[in-house]
């Protein structure tokens, strides 16, 4: 059976930071949770990780030695050197002399940081610190691997070595989950989840969530009449629409255009803060 | 012609040794939204502090608003930080009022719905980035300098705080955003990478990715793939199932591959591709 949760609801005093999600996380494939700040996104991934007890739901994860966890606050000690938090690492995990030297070597080279055994976690730039902080999850090849957020504010190069450490955690067989805001990444995973205010709004294949948008996407290159303001948004210098209905009305200088998963994310959203009247 | 709000040329910037900024020459027009992309270190902070006037360069020139900057000009623009800018112990209201009698700002912008109680500090991040934009706007700014304006908010925020943006831009503002979001670089009009201090390329979207092509390898035994094609030298992505190489050609796959049996396809490059690409060049 996958690792994963199904029905998985957390309460904060009265607050529902998660309401019924479900996640199936097969092992050598790679999912990712996606949604801006405050969705939840840190929450579903502690649980997953054991750091935190679900109020109701079953969550199914191995044994916590066979997982890695990199939280959001970035799971790497600052007063220790790179190759000081690698072997505090193995040691927990009580790896093999051998094994650790071959890991670390590999992961380091990976990872690009190669030749920077002996500075300080607290001395690496951003985008250093995530790769060590990934590589520290992964080094006891976990069968479960859970990233929260390790591309956020990292540039596009480092993205890059940190997406190539996720293929070879997922190519050794372990169930990855990564949390991110960011669509492009999203589009990597095999199966999405979108997370907001702590309820799942759209999950499956990318392709599948484009294809699953409701209604009808309409691009335009000016404001959309009065009415229907409420349901456009802007994309670079052109303007979407969506209408939910799926009969097509005319509109002079509009056209149908197939969404893109950012437009399909934007209309789940949409549809939402309509469904519920949110305030704007 | 439209006017030029801020340019400069052949700048230039040394720190003892180090070239910060190496003959950089660019221009933001009246009513264009123009992205600056760069990776860490490639000298988008000490470019930004020329083009305001904060840093005197090495060598070159800078005008603003045509002009050698000054703190009068200075007044004329619109920065977003990182950071948003925002006294967290004030309320929006008085973050709003407080920015209104340093930059003298002819009508007070109200504050977002919900953002009224308590200090800014306490308000939702997507909150307090919507305050942060009714600041930078109030003053009815002719520059916006935005860095990474959008970062960590979900798709339908984003394209609501583009709105702001792009409304302004059509009223005449002209902005430089600089940032490495490829989904923020995508929605500006003309892009500036830099990279070791230089711009390495220039132009819409369309230009920069010059209608390259990166190869799709679809193979059941993508983590064997995985092995042999690093182990022939070549960097493959993983997308889904599928492998992904921004660079390389059929020849080198199929030698890496040898009797895998694997499909192959063409797929446009990804703006993250190319930045990555022209930024590792040599």
């Amino acid at each position: 059976m996958n690792f994963g949760a199904q029905g998985l609801t957390v309460r904060f005093g009265r607050r529902l930071a998660l309401s019924d999600v479900d996640l199936e996380l097969p092992p050598g494939e790679v999912r990712v949770v996606v949604g801006g700040d405050g969705a939840g996104k840190t929450t579903l991934l502690e649980v997953l990780a054991g750091a935190r007890t679900a109020s109701a739901g079953e969550v199914r994860r191995p044994s916590a030695e066979r997982i890695g966890y990199l939280p959001a606050t970035s799971g790497v000690y600052p007063d220790l050197s790179v190759a000081e938090n690698l072997a505090f690492r193995a040691a927990a995990y009580r790896m093999p002399r051998a094994v650790f030297a071959e890991r670390r070597a590999a992961l380091l080279g990976a990872g690009g940081l190669l030749g920077h055994e002996g500075r300080l976690g607290g001395e690496l730039s951003g985008g250093m610190r995530q790769k060590l902080g990934v590589i520290c999850a992964m080094l006891a090849q976990p069968d479960l691997l859970v990233l929260d957020e390790p591309t956020t504010g990292v540039d596009p190069a480092s993205r890059r070595d940190l997406w190539r450490l996720i293929a070879h955690a997922a190519a050794d067989g372990a169930a990855v989950v990564v949390a991110t805001t960011y669509l492009d990444e999203a589009e990597r995973a095999v199966e999405l989840v979108l997370l907001e205010a702590g309820r799942v709004l759209a999950h499956g294949a990318p392709e599948a969530v484009r294809g699953a948008m409701p209604g009808l996407l309409l691009d335009g290159g000016a404001a959309p009449p009065a009415a229907e303001l409420e349901r456009a948004w802007r994309r670079g210098a052109r303007w979407r629409l969506w209408r939910p209905g799926a009969a097509k009305v005319e509109l002079e200088g509009w056209r149908e255009v197939a969404p893109d998963l950012e437009d399909a994310v934007t209309v789940a959203l949409l549809a939402r803060e309509t469904a519920e009247g949110v305030a704007q | 012609m439209t006017q030029v709000l801020s340019s400069c040329k052949d700048l230039g910037r040394r720190f003892g040794d180090l070239v910060a900024v190496d003959g950089v020459s660019l221009e933001v027009r009246a009513g264009e939204v123009v992205g600056l992309l760069g990776a860490n270190g490639a000298g988008k902070t000490t470019l930004i502090r020329m083009l305001l006037g904060l840093l005197p360069p090495s060598s070159g020139e800078v005008l603003l608003f045509g002009a050698p900057p000054s703190r009068a000009g200075r007044r004329r623009i619109g920065y977003l930080p990182q950071g948003l800018g925002l006294y967290d112990d004030l309320t929006a209201a008085e973050n709003l009022r407080f920015a209104r009698a340093v930059y003298q700002a002819r009508r007070p912008a109200a504050a977002p719905a919900g953002a009224s109680a308590g200090p800014v500090g306490s308000l939702p991040l997507g909150l307090q980035r919507r305050v942060a934009f009714a600041q930078v706007l109030q003053h009815e700014p002719q520059l916006l300098l935005l860095d990474e304006p959008t970062s960590g908010v979900d798709p339908l925020q984003r394209a609501r705080l583009w709105q702001a943006v792009r409304g302004a831009a059509e009223a005449g503002a002209g902005a430089l955003i600089t940032t490495h979001h490829m989904e923020e670089a995508e929605s500006c009009d003309r892009l500036i990478v830099l990279a070791r201090g230089r711009v390495v390329a220039e132009g819409s979207l369309a230009d920069i990715l010059g209608g390259r092509l990166a190869l799709v390898v679809e193979v059941e035994d993508w983590p064997r793939a995985l092995a042999l094609l690093e182990a022939h030298g070549l960097e493959p992505a993983l997308v889904g199932r599928a492998l992904r190489l921004a660079e390389g050609d059929r020849r080198e796959v199929a030698k890496a591959l040898g009797d895998l049996p694997y499909r192959l396809r063409e797929s446009p490059v990804t703006l993250e591709e190319r930045f990555v690409a022209l930024a590792s060049a040599p």
